[in-house]
């Protein structure tokens, strides 16, 4: 029984983890991979009247890290659930 | 109505409606007064949070950074953003699961030390203090500008009512007060950007307009913007002039210094569940995110204006440059603040704004078009508040935008002192010197406490040191490279022990600090040049906070490998803030 519950804890840890993974990589590309490091290359795509790298790293990578959050806490609730350490 | 008397009515509604939430919303307990009592909605401590976050700085001085540095001002706007995902998913659950009140109690306890507890309270108070000073300046600023009374009255005014509601209030309090604040400054921050949007490019949404074409006929605003600025000497408008190591490490130091920050660490103790710290950092930065992406919006907006105000023809003519008589008169209104200055170099009755640091660009201008140098000077603290001015908006804009600067100033004083009070009256009094205090002392000294920072604050805000800008770069950097690795490590790993993380801490502190005074001299005079060519890799003294992060990292990742693993009723302690279940029971003492 208590080992059950030991690896449900792990289990419960590393897909924590994973999704947290997942979210970093995201927060890392959209402003330090394409704000910053690509920036150049991709500011010679240009839509909607703004060079790509430019708009991201003064407006895109904000949009995104709102709507990360957001998924990021909806899926935790939903990972917690799974392993019923949900709070009541 | 006169401009002034509007200003004056404005401004006294909000203070009374800040002063009515604080009596409303009274603390009487030490858990009400530290974190409001557990009780906040995530989306109005969502607001509070943003309020709490979005200080002077962002508030008026942003904008005008972004308007006169184009892309190298996005460090501001992804690093005071980016901050909010770590958060998110690094600490904030975890630290509302622990369950105490504040983050030097966190450090203590999982590092089972009071020394380590005494380095993160150093860390906290020094950190607090910087911020609150800038505010209280930045409350004396808008008060002499629009009220027209001298800095001291204006201090005097902001510290009272500062005091009766984060004295009377604690968090609770400040809480409340913070979401009509936030609703406040951020009517104040969108009202002026949607008229001059609609002015400029006939789209309401600045963060529309800012990609749009501009309603004279010229084509995209922001490849016009680069043209204009271009033809007068400056870099490209989207295209930055500092290298892309030190755009990186900035961006990184003031990300992971937003999340190491105790005053916005503290916010998500206030939320009632683990999973609310996990959206109510959502709700923050969705409410932050209104502000930063209209910023860039005004930023360049502003920057076009104000060239196109100048420059009204073809570069290099005579006929090209405004006529010093016919200056607007938003202009002659700023020269008395020292804040926008124009001196006539070549004597020929007109103004001429270009790059004249540009030593290419300066020549020819001097040998083809007869300037003798930059004539205009701008302060770039003024854009946002002279903004409803250049644009021409009516006098209640102005108003509006006064009140508003007010409201973000007060809000973050307000986290910050409470914070720097929890410090004292918790951490420090009960947790170290005198832990049998009774919860109403420990209230009242938390009161004293909150009461003498104010005072202080109030008197740096007066007498700023020279270096108050300088600090700022301090502030993150200390909480890039000390706090946040230790909170972070204290819950993803159970092998750090306590004297990784006090070493490590220590290393990460002491080299960011005597990097920052090495190159900016705080206290003393800079014992090197602050150019690239003296940086490390060429990290600029605003981004070391990166570098001393890693270092924090290594120092307590292999001093932890060498010394006794942490004792087992800690491992436990890791164990079970990783898992959200029973975090209502963990309120208590």
């Amino acid at each position: 029984m208590q080992d059950q519950k030991e690896s449900m804890g792990a289990a419960y840890w590393k897909a924590n983890l994973k999704l947290m993974m997942i979210c970093l990589i995201i927060w890392f590309v959209v402003s330090y991979g394409f704000g910053i490091l690509l920036v150049d290359t991709l500011n010679s795509i240009e839509f909607a009247g703004f060079k790509l790298g430019f708009w991201f790293a003064q407006q895109g990578s904000i949009y995104t890290f709102v709507i990360l959050i957001f998924v990021y806490a909806h899926q935790m609730n939903k990972i917690d659930r799974k392993f019923n350490v949900h709070e009541e | 109505m006169e401009l002034q008397t509007l200003t004056y009515i404005i401004v006294g509604l909000s203070f009374a409606l800040y002063i009515g939430i604080a009596i409303w919303s009274r603390a009487s307990t030490t858990g009400e007064f530290y974190v409001a009592g557990k009780g906040v909605h995530p989306i109005a401590n969502g607001m509070a949070t943003a309020a709490d976050w979005m200080s002077a700085a962002s508030f008026i001085s942003m904008a005008g950074l972004i308007a006169f540095l184009g892309y190298g001002g996005s460090v501001y706007l992804m690093g005071w953003t980016g901050g909010y995902v770590l958060l998110a998913t690094l600490l904030a659950p975890y630290l509302r699961k622990y369950g105490k009140f504040t983050v030097p109690e966190f450090i203590g306890g999982r590092y089972y030390s009071k020394s380590a507890s005494l380095v993160a309270i150093i860390c906290l108070i020094f950190i607090s203090f910087t911020y609150v000073a800038g505010q209280m300046r930045g409350v004396g600023i808008v008060f002499s500008r629009f009220l027209e009374v001298d800095i001291l009255t204006g201090l005097i005014v902001g510290m009272g009512v500062v005091f009766v509601y984060a004295v009377l209030g604690g968090m609770k309090g400040i809480t409340y007060t913070q979401v009509a604040q936030y609703c406040v400054l951020i009517f104040a921050y969108t009202v002026p950007a949607v008229f001059i949007a609609f002015q400029l490019t006939g789209h309401f949404m600045p963060q529309l307009a800012f990609g749009s074409t501009l309603l004279d006929g010229s084509g995209f605003m922001l490849e016009r913007l680069n043209q204009v600025v271009t033809e007068l000497g400056f870099t490209e408008y989207t295209r930055g002039n500092k290298s892309t190591i030190d755009v990186f490490f900035i961006t990184l130091a003031l990300m992971v210094g937003t999340a190491g920050l105790p005053h916005v660490i503290v916010r998500f103790f206030t939320v009632p569940k683990v999973r609310d710290a996990r959206t109510s950092a959502g709700w923050a930065l969705l409410f932050i995110a209104l502000l930063y992406t209209t910023a860039p919006a005004v930023g360049a907006m502003a920057r076009y204006n104000l060239t196109q105000t100048v420059q009204i023809g073809a570069v290099g003519t005579p006929a090209g440059n405004l006529e010093v008589e016919s200056r607007p008169e938003w202009m002659k209104r700023w020269e008395p603040t020292g804040l926008l200055k124009f001196e006539d170099k070549n004597n020929d009755g007109r103004i001429q704004y270009y790059n004249d640091k540009n030593p290419e660009f300066a020549k020819m201008a001097q040998d083809e078009y007869g300037w003798n140098g930059n004539e205009l000077k701008v302060d770039r603290d003024i854009m946002v508040l002279a903004n409803p001015e250049i644009a021409g908006l009516p006098d209640w804009v102005i108003a509006l935008v006064a009140a508003g600067g007010i409201a973000a100033a007060l809000s973050t004083a307000a986290g910050l002192l409470l914070v720097i009070s929890a410090a004292i009256s918790h951490d420090l009094l009960k947790g170290i010197l005198m832990p049998d205090i009774s919860e109403r002392s420990e209230l009242m000294a938390g009161r004293i406490a909150a009461a003498f920072a104010i005072c202080i604050a109030g008197y740096l805000g007066y007498n700023p040191p020279g270096f108050v800008a300088q600090v700022v770069a301090f502030a993150f950097g200390l909480a890039a490279s000390s706090l946040f690795p230790a909170i972070l490590m204290g819950i993803f790993s159970k092998r750090i022990n306590r004297e990784g993380a006090i070493a490590g801490m220590l290393v990460g502190l002491i080299f960011t600090m005597g990097y920052i005074i090495n190159f900016k001299g705080v206290f003393i005079e800079p014992m090197a040049a602050n150019i690239p060519e003296n940086w490390f890799m060429g990290i600029s003294p605003e981004g070391i906070g990166g570098i001393g992060m890693i270092l924090n990292f290594i120092t307590a990742f292999a001093i932890s490998r060498v010394t006794s693993p942490p004792p087992a009723e800690v491992q436990q302690l890791v164990e079970d803030i990783r898992i959200p279940r029973g975090s209502g029971a963990a309120h208590d003492h």
